[in-house]
């Protein structure tokens, strides 16, 4: 592909020097770009780089505690969603909010209807004004159809005729390719190009790179919530940029025993689940941490999910000490030793409004309780063993666990399932949210675990924890596991590979 | 340095508008669906007896949807909003009766200011509930329900056992009841207005269409702007007033009200709502087929009476009806989406 880039004399847009803090965690410490009008500018950067925290400023979601924004040279403030539009800048999520029950004519002009005589809205002038955009997009949506329904290539289209309408300038899409197809790709990029053509800036913020160079005329890479560089995409290479990316010392956060794994305990055989991900085999050992990496939405969450059997599986066997569980029983899985701690722990994890000691006890329930009465004391002595085990810091047990902070919350999610004293441990991110002190315990404590015996299977978005504390990698790439990585093999720049599908070089 | 390293297998091209245009036009067609079933009933009914197609019992199939029809109109506009407004049958019995006694008192008072009168009350009681819901953020259900009682309980009071008599009713009020022209009563030509003036702005104004937007996805109406407290009030307000003025009419049609006036209407008017294809979750469903959903539950339960079905059938034929509607609804909403998510397939995770 030829770039043709050029670089006229104002951006359109600059943010320099952003920092955001969200209580003691520093999201952003150094939040720069620059777009200039048409032109498509790729944001790339790991999972927890800081791009979200970035676009969320530019989305007026979130004010920067610190920094400079400027639109067309002039300095501005977006104190919200609705300042952050009419400064003519769009967001186009990953999964859009559209009204269902409402055409898509609508959804695009809702509250800027066109009206004739007597202020009654003018129909097919609102159907040819929407079917104008599309055609300006060159994309084919039916402006009568209700929303009800669309593809998410579909909705993410209709937000951008929305954009349009609005006279946006900048527009920003946070991972719109990830769940679309490959011709569905190509049409957005199409549309990017229209985009462009017009003199918008579009920031595209995507984890595939190969998207990045087919669409892109400059990228500026993040990682630990700083701007690490920008460049024209002919000066950059995908090596180069995930090295950019990564590149960063592994540091005393993760205190890894390296032990002699003894036998499987949880063996996985051929796990289907159709349209998530496909025949996905693997086992854990006795002692040891085995990581399933990959990027967000590569299906890893799923796999752990039909493991433990919440979510149903089409085909495969789970084999947990040599006992098969039974099809979507979560029940079984746990009667054979597995326990799982969700991604999301408020949502999955906790009850929020329950006590912490409640919180605890919920998964031993049947133990502490006696002719079907739970014993309140049993279940404060359980609490505070755990607690302390755990060093829980906390007012009093029966505060809500709403008032703990996030790694203490993930410390009750932990203290819930090892109360069962499970053999296998499912964990899917387990430090996501929480402070870097609270993160270094959670990972001496999945160390411990595991010289004691226990198989982790661990889920982490965040590479530096993969190969800090795994033995052994597994990559999964849209549904596949597509690489198996020792802990001498694995490093950023060989998962990432894996993960992102670039076959340059062998995994090593 | 670009190989596309993966190319997964293209879905098939972009599905022929047409059966979405099909699934559309179902969901358009449901105040055909109601007609037709009103349609059906009335021949079935025919046939076994013949005095059910008289120009009597027409009527009394019209003048009888008409106050359910009338409240349902208002209900839609609340339910769509993903509210409900359980008081309108109190605010009927109380507003019947105020307006009764006025008359009592002012024998010789214009017929319009009757009517006023149970405007004003209904849309007093339309305006509280509407604050409540929308400044104090307690939901309708419970708003209303507990409105239900209050308002009963008021009109208890109010009444103290008295009872209005037609004597005291002064004439003319009473024509609008029972007066027609070309054969149609004077009551239904109101409520049929009401009925299309009301439709036709719920399609037409950009504050009507808001209402649509808050029920259909109230996180995407904050962010369209739209001033969701606002039209949520005005919603209720609206609800109160057609409620207040179906007393007046209530009073106009039977002429005599004692405190159990309009009791039990608020079921039947969600019934004729659900049942009239308004979407409970809110966000679809229209004023005309609310209405249609009134007259097809009238003319059931007429039916009934005129084949000579035990009343007690009445009511369960209803309640299967109104699950019907709402398992039609659902499997519609799923065949639809089914339908429409054939194009552009997820092959990638």
């Amino acid at each position: 592909m030829t770039p043709e880039h050029r670089e006229p004399a104002r951006p359109l847009l600059v943010l320099d020097k952003a920092t955001k803090s969200f209580g003691a965690v520093r999201a952003l410490e150094d939040g720069s770009i620059t777009l200039y009008p048409g032109e498509a500018h790729a944001l790339v950067g790991e999972n927890g780089a800081g791009k979200s925290t970035l676009v969320k400023i530019l989305a007026g979601v979130h004010q920067p505690d610190s920094g400079i924004l400027e639109i067309d040279g002039a300095p501005t403030t977006l104190l919200g969603p609705a300042a952050s539009r009419a400064a003519g800048v769009s967001i186009i999520y990953q999964e859009p909010t559209l009204f269902p029950d409402l055409s898509v004519a609508e959804n695009i002009f809702m509250g800027r209807q066109p009206l004739g005589g007597g202020r009654v809205i003018d129909r097919g002038q609102m159907r040819t004004d929407a079917q104008d955009v599309f055609t300006r997009l060159g994309v084919e949506v039916d402006p009568a159809r209700p929303a009800r329904g669309l593809s998410v290539a579909d909705q993410q289209i209709v937000e951008i005729a929305k954009a349009i309408s609005f006279n946006a300038r900048v527009i920003v899409m946070d991972e719109p390719t990830a769940a679309l197809t490959t011709v569905e790709v190509d049409r957005l990029f199409d549309v990017v190009r229209a985009l462009r053509a017009d003199g918008a800036a579009v920031l595209f913020i995507s984890h595939r790179l190969e998207e990045v160079f087919a669409i892109c005329q400059r990228v500026t890479i993040m990682r630990d919530g700083r701007f690490v560089s920008s460049a024209p995409i002919e000066d950059v290479t995908i090596d180069s940029i995930i090295y950019s990316m990564v590149g960063r010392d592994l540091d005393a956060l993760f205190p890894k025993t390296v032990t002699a794994p003894g036998d499987v305990v949880l063996a996985v055989e051929g796990l289907t689940r159709r349209g998530v991900f496909d025949d996905v085999s693997f086992a854990v050992r006795k002692g040891e941490i085995v990581a399933l990496a990959g990027l967000v939405g590569a299906g890893r969450s799923e796999v752990a999910r039909a493991v433990f059997g919440i979510d149903r599986r089409d085909e495969g066997t789970v084999t947990v000490n040599g006992h098969v569980l039974r099809n979507g029983a979560p029940r079984d899985a746990m009667a054979a030793g597995l326990a799982f701690v969700p991604e999301d722990r408020r949502q999955q994890g906790l009850v929020m409004d329950l006590a912490i000691d409640h919180n605890v006890a919920l998964a031993s329930l049947g133990r502490l309780s006696r002719f079907g009465l739970i014993r309140r004391s049993r279940e404060r002595d359980l609490a505070t063993t755990w607690g302390t085990t755990l060093q829980l810091k906390f007012g009093r047990m029966k505060n809500t666990v709403s008032t703990l902070s996030g790694g203490n919350q993930q410390k009750v999610v932990l203290a819930k399932w090892l109360a069962r004293r499970p053999s296998v441990l499912i964990i899917d991110e387990p430090t996501r949210g929480i402070d870097v002190g609270t993160k270094a315990e959670v990972h001496r404590l999945l160390d411990e675990l595991v010289a004691d015996g226990v198989a982790v299977l661990m889920i982490s978005s965040e590479l530096p924890e993969v190969l800090g504390m795994a033995d052994r990698v597994l990559v999964v790439r849209e549904g596949r596991l597509v690489a198996e990585l020792s802990r001498a093999e694995a490093d950023e720049a060989s998962i990432m590979r894996a993960a992102t599908g670039q076959t340059v070089g062998n995994a090593a | 340095m670009t190989t596309l390293t993966e190319v997964s297998a293209p879905p098939p091209p972009s599905s022929p508008a047409g059966r979405v245009r099909r699934a559309e036009t179902l969901l358009r067609a449901r105040e055909l669906g109601i007609g037709l079933a009103i349609v059906v009933v009335f021949a079935l009914t025919t046939l076994k007896n013949h005095n059910f197609a008289e120009r009597a019992s027409l009527q009394q199939l019209l003048t009888g949807a008409a106050l359910i029809a009338l409240l349902a109109v208002g209900e839609t506009l609340v339910i769509v909003t993903r509210n409900v407004d359980l008081s309108v049958g109190s605010v009927l019995g109380l507003s019947a009766y105020l307006v009764g006694d006025f008359f009592v008192s002012h024998p010789h008072a214009p017929v319009i200011l009757g009517f006023a009168l149970g405007i004003l009350v209904g849309t007093f009681f339309g305006v509280v509930n509407g604050l409540i819901t929308t400044v104090a953020r307690v939901p309708s259900l419970v708003v209303t329900l507990a409105a239900l009682y209050i308002i009963r309980g008021i009109d208890a009071v109010v009444v103290d056992g008295k009872q209005i008599d037609p004597t005291s009713i002064p004439s003319s009020f009473q024509a609008v009841g029972y007066r027609s022209v070309l054969g149609i009563p004077w009551l239904v030509i109101i409520v049929v207005a009401i009925v299309l003036v009301v439709g036709f702005a719920m399609r037409s104004f950009r504050s009507s269409r808001d209402l649509y937007a808050i029920g259909s996805n109230p996180e995407a109406a904050a962010l369209a702007g739209v001033r969701t407290g606002r039209r949520v009030f005005a919603a209720f307000a609206i609800s109160g007033a057609l409620a207040g003025l179906g007393g007046a009419l209530f009073l106009s049609e039977f002429a005599t009200v004692n405190s159990t006036a309009g009791s039990g209407y608020e079921l039947l008017v969600v019934a004729a709502v659900v049942v009239g294809g308004v979407a409970i979750n809110g966000g679809s469903g229209t004023v005309l087929g609310a209405a249609l959903g009134a007259l097809l539950l009238n003319t059931i339960s007429q039916a009934l009476v005129a084949s000579k079905v035990s009343s007690f059938w009445n009511q369960a034929i209803a309640g299967a009806l109104l699950l019907g509607a709402i398992v039609f609804d659902r499997w519609l909403g799923k065949r639809v989406a089914r339908l429409e998510s054939t194009r552009g397939e997820r092959h990638v995770l």
